[in-house]
């Protein structure tokens, strides 16, 4: 029998605390769609997504109505192109387009997959997809790029690091009359997961079935007023117990949606991705979540503590809440896109030395982090070596999403608009780490045991 | 199949009477209601089977938000599930 303060409890969730389910997004191996002439598969491509997602956002709109609860985002994720490109050869930017064109037709928020894995070399057809990332970025709006340049059990390929420094400043370039939002789209990861839902990340691995749903949940807004209720005097470990029944609750809802549109849609449900994804909205941050435990200011001393509870506790509570969890799941901490991480760098709190250590716990990396525009692409390579370096040895995801603003300079304000926020320009190092990137070759894959 | 329709806002005559008629007009069996207002604010929750709703129930959910939107009251008309999923280990 349902109980009078629960059903307030879920309304209040959703109405003031800004609960929401972040994404549904369909995996969609593109693998049968390869073909040796790029038209003819670029052909098949749009046929698939189109035939397989034709009804994503128009199921994921019932669901919405019919349980209460917003779905902020409906998204694609496919199979990394450079495979197709591999096979195909030919300029792949025409995948690009052909991604776009069936992103527009059905519909979606955002189309992943124009990725390349190269965290041990360089296959057919990656280095021309990682070559032609700045222009496919400038020349679509909704698709999302990564390159997974290292990972626990390969190391890290440090040609690939060198390059993607490259890739990132001349995605910047080819967009600086849009404050170089084409950096918005692009992840470099290490230990890349192959069934995230979230963007700028999410591709469909080629472990996964043919079709697949996947679901991202959110709510750092409901973490944030539960613990506000638990008050300011409790002991820590009450704190990682309100995290670990509130993750709970939000899963449940998760698992609600995913089973529901999977069973709609005809699709095997693949995972629910347990993360806190803030937005740029009042009360949907991250940050002050951490503010509430006790911190003056998200990224001062005690930050990288409550950060690796939170996360820990996120986890714990949605294990339990759902049977198959996947993805990222944790806390992300995207600097542009969290009113408060935005306010924390304003106030100097924040800096991207401390930023760095908190990706050690969190589940992502370096998020949406705008840096100035003259900054170095052997600079954001470094910078990528050092996060990469994080996951690798930690056996964990981690990622740099940052975006040197062509023509801004520290301080300066930067605006995207919508999901991606926007934010202050953060100092970055002026120590260069050429000698280091021009050496090229690779980092080995580090030790499994001996651990210390 | 049922629902769970909850209002939430400054108390006024009628409220009740404007969401059940919503029900009725679309065949929700209204099953339990329970409300309060404590101060001004009035807050209601319904469950009304909607097996034989003759229609949508992201229909009726709109309806009863415009039913009560003119009086600054909020509604929501959610399907139970998502309350049993939430709550319910």
């Amino acid at each position: 029998m349902l109980n009078i303060n629960e059903i307030l409890e879920t309304v209040q969730m959703i109405q003031d605390e800004c609960l929401d389910i972040r994404t549904t997004t369909m995996g969609i191996s593109l693998i049968d769609c390869a073909d040796s002439d790029i038209d003819r598969s670029c052909r098949k491509v749009y046929d698939k997504i189109t035939r397989l997602a034709e009804k994503l956002v128009a199921t994921g709109e019932g669901i919405e109505r019919k349980y209460g609860i917003p779905i902020i985002n409906k998204r694609v994720a496919v199979t990394p192109i450079a495979m197709l490109a591999g096979v195909s050869g030919g300029d792949p930017v025409k995948y690009a387009h052909t991604l776009q064109r069936a992103a527009d037709t059905i519909g979606v928020n955002f189309i992943g997959g124009y990725s390349a894995l190269v965290q041990k070399g360089f296959s057919a057809g990656d280095l021309e997809l990682i070559r032609s990332i700045p222009r496919a970025m400038a020349e679509t709006d909704l698709l999302c790029s990564s390159v997974n340049i290292g990972s626990t059990k390969a190391g890290i390929n440090m040609d690939a690091v060198a390059l993607m420094g490259k890739i990132v400043k001349e995605a910047a370039e080819l967009t600086a009359g849009r404050q170089s939002i084409g950096c918005a789209k692009l992840v470099v990861l290490c230990n890349a997961p192959e069934d995230n839902p979230f963007m700028a990340g999410a591709f469909h691995g080629v472990g996964e079935p043919d079709c697949v749903i996947n679901v991202g949940v959110s709510g750092p807004g409901v973490v944030r007023a539960a613990l506000r209720r638990a008050g300011p005097d409790v002991p820590v470990q009450q704190l990682a117990d309100v995290v670990k029944k509130t993750a709970f609750k939000i899963t449940r809802m998760g698992q609600l949606v995913g089973a529901e549109a999977s069973e709609i849609l005809g699709v095997p449900f693949g995972i629910i991705d347990l993360s806190l994804a803030p937005t740029p909205a009042v009360g949907d941050s991250v940050a002050h979540i951490l503010e509430e435990m006790g911190l003056e200011k998200c990224g001062g001393p005690g930050t990288t503590a409550c950060l690796a509870l939170l996360n820990d506790a996120v986890k714990k509570g949605g294990v339990m809440a759902s049977g198959r969890v996947g993805g990222l799941s944790g806390a992300f901490i995207p600097v542009s896109e969290d009113a408060g991480m935005m306010d924390a760098a304003r106030a100097g709190a924040l800096t991207l030395e401390k930023l760095e250590a908190m990706t050690s716990v969190c589940s992502v990396g370096l998020d949406m982090i705008m840096l100035p525009g003259d900054t170095s692409a052997e600079t954001i390579s470094g910078v990528i070596a050092d996060e990469a370096a994080i996951g690798m040895v930690n056996q964990k995801t981690t990622a740099v999403r940052v975006i040197p603003a062509v023509g801004y300079r520290v301080g300066d304000e930067l605006n995207f608009g919508g999901l991606l926020g926007g934010g202050p320009v953060m100092p970055v190092s002026r120590f260069s780490p050429e000698g280091l990137i021009r050496r090229g070759g690779y980092i080995p894959a580090p030790m499994q045991s001996l651990k210390n | 199949m049922k629902a769970v329709i909850t209002i939430v806002g400054r108390d006024a005559v009628g409220i009740l009477a404007r969401a059940a008629a919503v029900c009725a007009r679309h065949n929700a069996n209204i099953i339990d209601v329970t409300q309060t207002v404590m101060g001004e604010i009035f807050s209601m929750v319904m469950l009304a089977d909607i097996e034989k709703l003759t229609c949508d129930i992201s229909a009726l959910s709109e309806e009863m938000q415009q039913a009560v939107a003119d009086q600054g009251l909020v509604a929501h008309v959610m399907h139970e599930d998502i309350f049993n999923a939430m709550h319910r280990i």
